[in-house]
């Protein structure tokens, strides 16, 4: 579910892929935790391209998650959603907390814009 | 309504057949020639009644779930139907951001979800008898119009 992750700064970037529902969403919870163990990680985006479903179970994911950085007061961004998923996030209230980007760059991007 | 095709499925109440039970309903759906929009939608649907029957109206990973679709000419008719627990208060269950789980990063949306992506969302539920969530999607075949068209 997790593909790649990578480190820019203070930023972590991490890949989902497949299907984000009640089956998948421990995985993907206790693997996102691992990583933000490492407290020099203040922002997260997460690469949506490649994950193809989401219900509201993952919803459940990235509010948690985003609690744990919000804590650490950074940006909990996400880049490259299809039209479900910004459905989903939409009627969720999530689009007013998270960062919504179309490319991981522009999340980058944007995370530098504000801590500067 | 004018019945023209059905379908049930049944399977054990393992989260992994929440996929199969979802990519399932859409195949069949897609005799209706819906766009992928409405796929999509049915899909989300159907992944959160599924998933409350399994870990709402059970608590073990050994009883059966039920879904029985039916299709007309325009719609597509969902019933998701468990013998579990059942419901106190259906009212409540379905508020926005409602969840008898939160340990369980449960998000309360479920029913939000359902009731926004398909056209009609009704719940029968009695504590001790279990659940049955019925959900209608109308397919509105402007694909066909598209393709006609153009
Ligand atoms: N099939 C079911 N059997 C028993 N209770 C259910 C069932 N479906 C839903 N519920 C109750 O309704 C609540 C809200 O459901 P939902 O909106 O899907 O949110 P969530 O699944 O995130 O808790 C659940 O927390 C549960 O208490
Ligand atoms: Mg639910």
């Amino acid at each position: 579910m997790l593909t790649d992750n990578k480190r820019k700064g203070d930023i972590l970037i991490v890949g989902l892929s497949g299907e984000l529902d009640h089956h998948h969403s421990a995985e993907v919870r206790d693997a996102l935790d691992r990583l933000l163990d490492d407290p020099s990680i203040r922002h997260m985006i997460l690469n949506l391209r490649h994950l193809h479903f989401m219900d509201s179970s993952g919803i459940g994911v990235f509010m948690g998650r985003y609690k744990t950085i919000h804590k650490r007061g950074g940006q909990f961004s996400i880049a490259n959603i299809n039209s479900q998923l910004a459905r989903i996030l939409e009627m969720s209230g999530l689009y007013r907390i998270l960062k919504v980007h179309d490319t991981v760059e522009q999340a980058i991007d944007g995370i530098r814009g504000e801590s500067e | 309504m004018n019945i023209k095709n059905e379908m049930k499925l049944e399977f054990l109440s393992r989260s992994q057949n929440e996929a199969f039970a979802r990519v399932a309903v859409a195949a069949f759906a897609a005799q209706l020639d819906p766009t992928l929009e409405e796929i999509a939608d049915i899909k989300t649907a159907v992944s959160e009644a599924v998933t409350n029957a399994i870990i709402h109206g059970y608590d073990n990973p050994n009883e059966m779930v039920h879904v029985r679709t039916q299709i007309s000419d325009y719609s597509v008719i969902i019933e998701v139907i468990d013998h579990g627990k059942g419901m106190e208060d259906v009212e409540l269950a379905r508020q926005p951001l409602y969840t008898s789980k939160p340990e369980l990063e449960r998000s309360g949306m479920g029913f939000t979800v359902m009731e926004t992506f398909m056209d009609k969302v009704e719940v029968n539920s009695a504590p001790g008898q279990g659940t049955k969530v019925r959900m209608v999607k109308y397919i509105s075949h402007e694909a066909d119009e598209t393709r006609r068209d153009g």
